[in-house]
């Protein structure tokens, strides 16, 4: 489940670098005068970035003064929302879906690996403080099934095997390449697609 | 152009998001003029449906579609300003999106004045952040304000009352994207596919214990079966090793093995089999799974995902998920079976959005299929119960069952 508990050791301060403070103004001005807190949520979300993939309290004070709305209504939205991260995450963060689709493929395969590779429990860090992992409900790409996100990217059509390798890829560094792990393109049948053959480009 | 707007309502091609309302019938329900307010276009590009996953690949693959389709539709409900609420774990999908969108804006395809029709179109995308609950058009209009995704009251409906208090469509991705197809190549071939009042292709994603998951836009009707061997390379094991198969996402209740022999996909045929298209995405279960585990996951699902607006969908739906994983465990009693039903029951229908249907309909489709092999795994007899004449047991009273 999401990661909801409130750090205890908060920053003093928090401001928006130029990068954020830029890509900030640009999503303000997507919404009508006058209805700035629209765009709170992506706001939350560039703070996380900005803050190593966590929100610290004085992000969403900041935040709240930005768009002059109350805090509290950011601190709810903060809240709500299952990808905003309230406490300190890996800088690769391993989100392994388990809701049924891909539960019936082997989900909990990638669980096990995760708990022997990374972390006996879900959200702590692992011994060299690079991964953590969770387990999240369905992330909408069943027919790759079984599958997990790291930070942004997707990685599917897993196995035990092949998410071992994944996690052993990083722990030297390097960053494996996201997709498809079964040889196949996107979303279509392993096999070579079955309808429209005649069309190259389909 | 006008005329367009007709077409697509002779054509009542039914809306992809899951509940099926035809898109024509939905798009006239915006006021013809427009008032004080300016009106809104919404696309509903939130795909969290377990089981579902075909407007991502339009987002990834298709969405010079998705953006025509978005100027199309704008016009015919009036609206200079279209808002693209994508889940906020389609990431790269976005960005692909916006990279779309801005080579249409750069050739003035939309924006000011788009391919000098005189029409203004601004496009943006706003990123959701997995909330499976901001799929429900009001939740993803309160999401869309800045504020939590819990759905309104309805009526007002959107179409009056909407985004910012405006007239607000809201569309899935799928409807929308299909809409240039349809004008270009005309309703009466649109509608030719299909069976009468079921019309138009749909795109089918099968997983779950299939030889090849994918996603392959067929014709509405189409067998469950021939989808399933053609398309998908078979069921694990063979077709008899078929335990039962969720038609329409997570939401819709499963069928078991006969119906799904002759079983068509499209929306009139799903419901005299008493579930539903949904969304259609098929996930197919064989014998090696636990169907009761199955379930247990996707109740647990529900309770994770449910808003805590409404108390039955909030208590409801964990309950349900703790009693069937004790089901899948074999603790329960034999009566709980009916009980669970009972909650079930309790939940739909007593809540503000559909979420509460969603949730129960599954675990009503358990029951409806499978009660049998509940009840050979739960023959639990609580100790209460044998210590019935126990003389010092002063409540004895409380035991019968029709005192308690």
């Amino acid at each position: 489940m999401s990661i909801k508990k409130i750090h205890k050791e908060q920053p003093e301060t928090f401001k928006f670098n130029n990068k954020s403070m830029e890509a900030a103004n640009k999503i303000v001005s997507n919404y009508p005068d006058g209805k700035q807190q629209s765009a709170v949520m992506a706001l939350l979300y560039i703070a996380q970035r900005q803050n190593d993939n966590w929100i610290p309290l004085q992000a969403m004070k900041y935040i709240a003064k930005f768009l002059d709305m109350p805090y509290i209504k950011v601190y709810e939205v903060a809240t709500f929302y299952s990808m905003y991260n309230l406490s300190p995450v890996g800088k690769y963060f391993f989100q392994v879906c388990t809701t049924t689709p891909c539960m019936l493929r082997g989900a909990y395969d990638l669980v096990k690996v995760c708990k022997n590779k990374i972390s006996e429990k879900e959200n702590v860090l692992s011994s060299d403080g690079k991964i953590s992992w969770m387990e999240v409900e369905c992330l909408g790409a069943c027919v790759n099934a079984p599958m997990m996100q790291v930070n942004e990217d997707y990685y599917e059509d897993l196995n035990d095997k092949k998410l071992e390798e994944i996690i052993e890829t990083i722990y030297k560094n390097k960053i494996p390449k996201p997709g498809s792990y079964s040889g196949r393109i996107n979303a279509e049948p392993v096999n070579n697609r079955k309808t429209l053959l005649g069309n190259k480009n389909a | 152009m006008l005329k367009d707007e007709d077409r697509i309502f002779q054509n009542l091609y039914n809306d992809s998001g899951g509940a099926g309302f035809p898109t024509g019938l939905k798009w006239s329900f915006a006021p013809k003029e427009v008032g004080s307010r300016p009106h809104y276009l919404v696309i509903n590009a939130d795909e969290s449906e377990p089981g579902t996953c075909k407007d991502r690949d339009i987002l990834r693959f298709e969405p010079h579609k998705l953006i025509e389709g978005c100027l199309i539709a704008s016009y015919a409900v009036n609206a200079h300003k279209c808002y693209i609420y994508i889940r906020g774990e389609y990431f790269n999908e976005g960005q692909k999106l916006q990279t779309a969108i801005d080579e249409a804006y750069k050739n003035n395809l939309i924006g000011k004045n788009a391919l000098n029709s005189g029409w203004d179109l601004d496009i943006y995308i706003h990123y959701g952040a997995g909330a499976y609950i901001c799929g429900e058009e009001t939740a993803l209009l309160e999401s869309l304000e800045g504020k939590k995704g819990q759905p309104r009251l309805k009526p007002p409906f959107p179409a009056l009352i909407g985004l910012y208090g405006c007239p607000t469509i809201i569309n899935n991705v799928e409807t929308v994207a299909a809409v240039p197809t349809i004008l270009r190549r005309g309703a009466k071939w649109f509608s030719s596919l299909g069976r009468p009042k079921n019309t138009g292709t749909k795109i089918y994603c099968i997983s779950g214990n299939v030889n090849n998951p994918c996603n392959v836009e067929e014709e509405m009707g189409v067998p469950l079966k021939e989808l399933i061997e053609n398309h998908a390379g078979g069921v694990v094991g063979g077709w008899n090793n078929l335990k039962a198969v969720i038609p329409g996402g997570s939401s819709m209740p499963m069928l078991p093995k006969e119906i799904c022999d002759n079983m068509k996909m499209d929306f009139d045929a799903c419901v005299e089999n008493k579930t539903g298209l949904g969304t259609a995405g098929i996930v197919v279960i064989n014998n090696d799974q636990d169907i009761i585990k199955c379930m247990a996951r996707i109740a647990r699902f529900y309770k994770h995902e449910s808003c805590g607006q409404c108390t039955p969908c909030r208590e409801g739906s964990g309950w349900m998920w703790r009693m069937l994983e004790r089901m899948a465990a074999g603790e329960a009693t034999p009566d709980e079976v009916d009980m669970l039903f009972d909650v079930t029951k309790q939940i739909e229908g007593h809540t503000i959005c559909a979420f509460g249907e969603g949730s129960s309909w599954p675990v009503q489709g358990l029951i409806r299929h499978f009660k049998d092999e509940i009840l050979e795994r739960n023959k639990f007899d609580p100790v209460v119960k044998k210590q019935k004449n126990i003389p010092y047991l002063v409540d004895q009273h409380l035991l019968a069952k029709e005192n308690a």
